[in-house]
């Protein structure tokens, strides 16, 4: 007897039948359930976004076969790994047999299970099996043994235990294969067997049965393996088990623009859950509650009320529990939730499945702001951006007196042309704390002989905050008079100190459409030293770590050019542990550096970075790229009680110190 | 003798306020300048005990009737317009508190009589006074010479010594008999500031500390010394964000605003953060240890020295000073 | 209900404020003109009680440049209607700017001014004579209270909180129609968000109405603005801790403080 695949042995020709009747009829259920979800988000705004591109399977195949980004927890990692190719191949499987049985068997009398190709099909099956149930263990064990934290959360929008059913499920319809397997071996017998390890090593515990017992328990045993598999997948849509299609989705449909570019959306902003678009509400679908974004969103870890992943659970909750007319906010998201929200991107960049928190996050920020509901320090620095185009409230004409104290006049780049323009930003411009740093840059610019200028008090605050703080008009507004005064500027490339000003200016001004390119000066300095521009006269000798700012790393993927700059100046770098795509938030952005802080704050994110820092044996200065970053950590150096431990310097300081050390 | 000086007696709950011996040592001054008499009116319900602190007068209009508590700014100046016609008078001083505003402008409208707000100081040269206003937040002064000398001055609060008013003893009192109309504002009650934190934008005098008090315990020094200048304790952030004081007592960006009379600032270096709430006191002594401390750009006085040296020096200094006066 | 509330210009005391050549009047060429503050707060404050007790809020202004902007703002934050008064306003004193509105409130409004609140800030930091709701109060004949941080109707009657000093409030009962000085709303005025305001730009008008200088009898005239000397730098006081808090006290007696 040659080795075919024994199909439906020893099932009752009624029970075949039976079979194909109940797959039918799960088959139905299943796609309800996918139609109720679909219709979930059709109640979005529409997108209009392409979704057949070859972008989009470049993107999605490599993520789907091994999603790296899961890497950071290797325990999780392997157990995804595990499941997830278990039921890929077991799947396969399945699907292989079908064909097997009802197409090329029954329409063109062959099967192409047999022989040799058989055996390894059996072989690996077996081997997948026991993958999956090893991941399905591994799974129930960290979910309730280990108990991480950020797998507790409180909000499941199906039922209560849902994962577990989910897990319970698998291993049962996992553990049933193998014992029938397993028993039809023992009735078998057949040389072959030891190709499927798992049913053979089985077989030896039911040799004692009789023949006829081995049968009905395989009968009992096929019958519920049949059953369970059927509740299975009637049951997707309407338990976790759905993000095998919604995840899959929503990483296929992954919004592909530049992070730091936001929609421009409805300035009212998303007051109920219709506002949202129909990709962001399968986001929702998507989620699956792995509580990544919670590890690593700086707000949460201070205490402040925010946890990104109950965001989306919450909002997810919501879809599926609609109340009347779906307003979120106060009833479902409060409003210090939304005002917590640094949008370092953390949360977004881990998420596995893609979700754009952050994003939501400033979409529902919009309509807090178009009620008017902003807190009075917040509201304070919004009018002082509309009146006077800068967040320190002071005039627009003293925007550029930073540059008396320099022996030199820049140009004024709305009179003459000029190769760069300097678009200095408000911190560097107005903050005392600052005006010497951003004086120090100008003097390296000046000396390595750039051609460049400024706007004077013609600059107004580029509005990337302002933007994410939710104030769209403002933003629009402000957008519009830089756009003004640009346009009747002379210049080849903007350059900035600030991530911020960065992130807005290269994403979301229409300038590289008119060839303009948009550099951060880390990416500007590295090219001078490159170039030779920069003479180094002293090789500094700081043993120093580098913070990388949200909006310069991962916003914008910056990462290696100011550590280049370092290690020409000659700094030793030691690495935190969190650094670059992994960088911890200084807690300013998103508008929070204006806002009045939260009481019974353990500790504030520039806190925890500190204390990072000065943990770093022999290190002696923190460098940074963002002139918030040096207002945040100088704060909190003072606040954790480690003044004189560290120095915080920004990247200038050191290029200035490195070129002319007799001027430092 | 033509003319007199009329200073409007302010008072509150019994007592006469600061503001009326400032304006009633100036009034002397102003009246020996144009040798005309100094008359302080009080009008009230029960207010005849209140002329005995009078003494600078010449004479003492006293104008009293059951009607006249917590008078609305129609019926004062309506009183006043009936003593500046009966008694000849050609200048006004009246407070520029919160009590007695809206009196100045409406008299003004009753006689023609031109208005100064804000008077902060007066001098004298040749036959006729000038008078300096304070406009735009304190930004800007002008001097301005009223017609005649005949007009109405508000005076702000601590522009002038309260002391140099202050003379016991009463001079004669005549007594007015002014008709009343119907009034149109009628006064109902006081509410009492609430009974828990002190609210630091209201006070005048606010004892500041910072970092440099270095722990929860020293704060009393700084309570001690609020106390005896009547004044309370507010903090920078850092005070605030140890949980040493609570956040009504915060000054600067994510705190309160304020403008005190004096802003007595203890160990704090004055980020920019923190100035933003203080920075428009009307005066700002500054003790740090550090001489380059920004808060000395924007203090009127200071002293680099530690704050453990000067609280008990000064809070010493101060109860003599109390004592003695 | 009537809800009338009058807007003022004022320089924007963030800008470097410099004196005209003439020595007594401010240097226009630098000015930035805001809404007087008290005035943003008697604005709000009639809003507040126009979604409590219904009625029309009208805010009036008097022609200056981008007083366009302050009274789209003022319609996008609530108010029902825009007003402003046409003609050559400059250096006008409270006195005559209470009679411009004075003429416009009787002339609109006539025999309906009995339902009629007027609310505008308490003072001006602009004007020698600083306050114009008492002279507005004075020509519409109407009982008038400043320094108001509070507001509600009972009855047809007007309960107003007025400050005193220290956190010491007075609560006092007037009668329509009525004048206030306000000094703070129960709210701090709220938010506008920028889009708000332009769609009202595109949908809402703005009324204009003609008014002409009244008649004002010659008044005083400043003789010189200038700046006051600049403190600069603290002056440091030097000696031992004694010596300093000796010439501390000194200096707080002088100026009354102790």
């Amino acid at each position: 007897m040659e080795p075919v695949r024994p199909t439906f042995w020893n099932v009752p020709h009624w029970a075949e039948i039976l079979q194909y009747v109940l797959g039918a009829f799960a088959l139905v259920i299943f796609a309800h359930g996918v139609y109720g979800h679909i219709k979930k988000w059709r109640l979005g705004r529409q997108e209009a976004i392409s979704v057949f591109t070859l972008k989009r399977l470049q993107t999605f195949i490599p993520f789907a076969l091994f999603p790296l980004r899961l890497s950071a927890d290797p325990f999780a990692f392997v157990m995804h790994l595990t499941i997830f190719w278990g039921m890929v191949v077991l799947f396969l499987g399945t699907i292989l047999a079908t064909v097997d049985w009802d197409v090329t068997r029954l329409f063109l009398g062959f099967q192409f299970l047999r022989d040799g190709f058989y055996l390894f099909y059996e072989l690996v099956l077996d081997i997948f099996g026991v993958f999956l149930i090893l991941g399905l263990a591994m799974a129930l064990y960290r979910r309730y043994i280990f108990r991480p934290k950020r797998l507790q959360a409180g909000i499941v929008s199906t039922f209560p235990l849902d994962s577990l059913y989910f897990l319970a499920i698998l291993l049962f319809i996992a553990l049933t294969g193998f014992a029938l397997e397993g028993l039809r071996i023992a009735v078998q017998g057949s040389h072959w067997a030891v190709w499927s390890p798992g049913g053979f090593y089985l077989s030896g515990i039911f040799h004692s049965l009789s023949p006829p017992a081995t049968k009905s328990l395989h009968f009992i045993f096929w019958a519920s393996h049949a059953l369970l598999a059927f509740i299975f997948i009637a049951s997707i849509p309407f338990t976790k088990a759905f993000h095998i299609f919604s995840s899959a989705l929503s990483v296929y449909l992954q919004n592909l623009s530049p992070k730091g570019a936001l929609a421009s959306g409805e300035a009212a902003g998303v007051e109920r859950l219709s506002d949202f678009t129909w990709r962001q509400l399968l986001q929702l679908d998507a989620c699956i509650s792995c509580g990544r974004c919670q590890d690593v969103c700086p707000a949460y870890a201070s205490g402040y009320p925010l946890s990104p992943r109950d965001v989306v659970l919450k909002l997810d909750y919501h879809l599926h529990h609609p109340s009347e007319e779906n307003p979120i906010h106060n009833s479902v998201i409060s409003a210090p939730e939304l005002w917590a929200c640094t949008t370092c991107c953390a949360c977004e960049d881990t998420c596995p499945v893609f979700v754009e928190h952050s994003r939501m996050i400033v979409e529902m920020r919009r309509a807090l702001v178009n009620r008017g509901t902003v807190e009075k320090r917040l509201q304070d620095t919004l009018t002082k951006w509309s009146r006077y185009g800068n967040s320190f409230g002071q005039s627009d004409r003293v925007r550029a007196k930073w540059t008396q104290g320099l022996d030199f006049k820049l140009k004024d780049a709305r009179k003459e042309p000029v190769e760069y323009l300097w678009f200095v930003g408000d911190y560097a411009s107005y903050d005392p704390r600052i005006q010497g740093i951003t004086q120090m840059t100008a003097r390296i610019f000046h000396r390595t002989g750039l051609d460049f200028g400024i706007l004077y008090e013609a600059e107004r605050n580029s509005g990337n905050d302002v933007r994410r703080i939710g104030e769209e008009g403002l933003f629009e507004m402000l957008r519009e008079k830089n756009l003004h005064t640009l346009k009747n500027a002379k210049f080849q490339t903007i350059i900035t100190t600030d991530p911020h000003t960065y992130n807005t200016l290269k994403n979301e001004y229409p300038l590289a459409q008119n060839g303009i390119r948009v550099v951060h000066s880390t990416e500007f300095l590295h090219r001078l030293i490159q170039e030779g521009k920069i003479p180094v006269q002293k090789r500094l000798n700081h043993r120093a770590t580098y913070h990388d700012p949200c909006y310069l790393g991962r916003y914008n993927g910056i990462y290696e050019p100011p550590r280049r700059v370092l290690k020409a100046l000659g700094v030793q770098l030691i690495e935190m542990p969190r650094n670059r795509h992994r960088s911890y938030c200084c807690g300013a952005g998103g508008g929070r550096i204006w806002m009045e802080e939260t009481p019974g704050i353990q500790e504030r994110p520039a806190e925890n970075r500190i204390r990072e820092a000065v943990s770093l044996p022999g290190v002696d200065t923190l460098v940074v790229a963002c002139p918030k970053d040096i207002v945040m950590f100088r704060d909190a150096l003072k606040t954790t009680g480690n003044e004189g431990k560290i120095a915080i310097k920004d990247i200038s300081e050191l290029v200035w110190e490195a070129m002319e050390p007799k001027e430092v | 003798m033509q003319g007199g000086i009329l200073v409007l007696t302010e008072h509150l709950k019994g007592e006469i306020t600061e503001i009326t011996y400032e304006m009633l040592g100036i009034g002397r001054k102003m009246a020996d300048f144009l040798k005309v008499p100094l008359y302080p009116v009080v009008l009230g319900r029960n207010v005849s005990h209140l002329t005995s602190h009078l003494g600078i007068a010449d004479r003492i209009f006293l104008v009293e009737n059951p009607a006249l508590d917590m008078p609305s700014p129609n019926v004062v100046a309506s009183i006043l317009k009936n003593v500046v016609k009966e008694k000849q008078i050609s200048l006004v001083t009246i407070g520029g508190t919160n009590l007695s505003m809206g009196i100045g402008p409406k008299l003004s409208a009753f006689t023609a009589f031109p208005f100064i707000n804000f008077c902060k100081n007066i001098t004298f040269a040749d036959t006729s006074i000038l008078f300096t206003s304070q406009l735009f937040g304190g930004k800007i002064l002008t001097d301005t010479r009223l017609p005649n000398n005949r007009g109405i001055i508000s005076i702000l609060p601590g522009s002038f010594p309260a002391n140099a008013g202050k003379v016991e003893g009463s001079a004669s009192v005549e007594r007015l008999e002014i008709p009343l109309g119907e009034p149109e504002v009628i006064f109902r009650k006081f509410i009492e500031p609430e009974a828990g934190d002190v609210d630091i934008t209201r006070q005048g005098i606010l004892v500041a500390v910072g970092r440099g008090i270095q722990n929860q315990e020293n704060i009393s020094l700084a309570e001690e010394l609020a106390g005896i200048l009547r004044g309370a304790v507010c903090a920078s952030r850092p005070v605030v964000d140890q949980g040493w004081l609570p956040l009504t007592r915060q000054v600067g960006k994510s705190g309160m605003t304020v403008k005190p009379k004096l802003y007595l600032a203890l160990g704090i270096s004055g980020a920019p953060e923190h100035q933003e709430g203080m920075r428009n006191s009307q005066l700002i002594i500054a003790v740090n240890t550090d001489p380059k401390a920004p808060i000395f750009d924007i203090a009127h006085y200071g002293a680099a020295m530690d704050i453990f040296e000067v609280i008990p020096a000064l809070i010493e200094e101060a109860r003599k000073r109390k004592g003695a006066g | 209900m009537n809800w009338v509330v009058i807007l003022k210009m004022v320089p924007d005391t963030v800008e470097e404020l410099m004196v005209a050549e003439d020595g007594r009047s401010l240097d226009t060429q630098w000015l930035r003109m805001i809404v007087s503050e008290p005035d943003e707060h008697a604005l709000e404050e009639a809003i507040l009680l126009k979604e409590r007790c219904g009625g029309t809020v009208t805010a009036i202004t008097l022609e200056a440049p981008e007083v366009d902007e302050i009274l789209y703002t003022a319609l996008a934050r609530g108010a029902d209607r825009a007003v402003k008064i046409s003609g050559e306003w400059t250096g006008l004193r409270s006195t005559a700017t209470a009679q411009i509105f004075s003429t416009y409130i009787k002339d609109w409004l006539g025999q309906n001014l009995s339902e009629t609140l007027v609310l505008t800030g308490s003072q001006a930091i602009d004007d020698l004579e600083g306050e114009m709701a008492p002279y507005l109060a004075h020509h519409l004949g109407t009982p008038y209270v400043g320094v108001v941080s509070g507001v509600r109707l009972e009855e047809g009657k007007v309960i107003i909180m007025k400050e005193f000093a220290g956190g010491l409030r007075g609560e006092f009962e007037l009668s329509l129609p009525a004048v206030l000085g306000i000094q703070s709303a129960e709210k701090p005025p709220r938010y506008v968000p920028v889009a708000k305001v332009r769609s009202i730009m595109k949908s809402v008008k703005i009324d204009t109405v003609e008014s002409s200088l009244p008649e004002i009898p010659a008044s005083l005239s400043v003789e010189k603005m200038y700046k006051p000397e600049i403190a600069g730098r603290a002056e440091m006081l030097a000696g031992t801790p004694e010596e300093i808090a000796k010439r501390i006290v000194e200096i707080l007696a002088e100026r009354g403080l102790i």
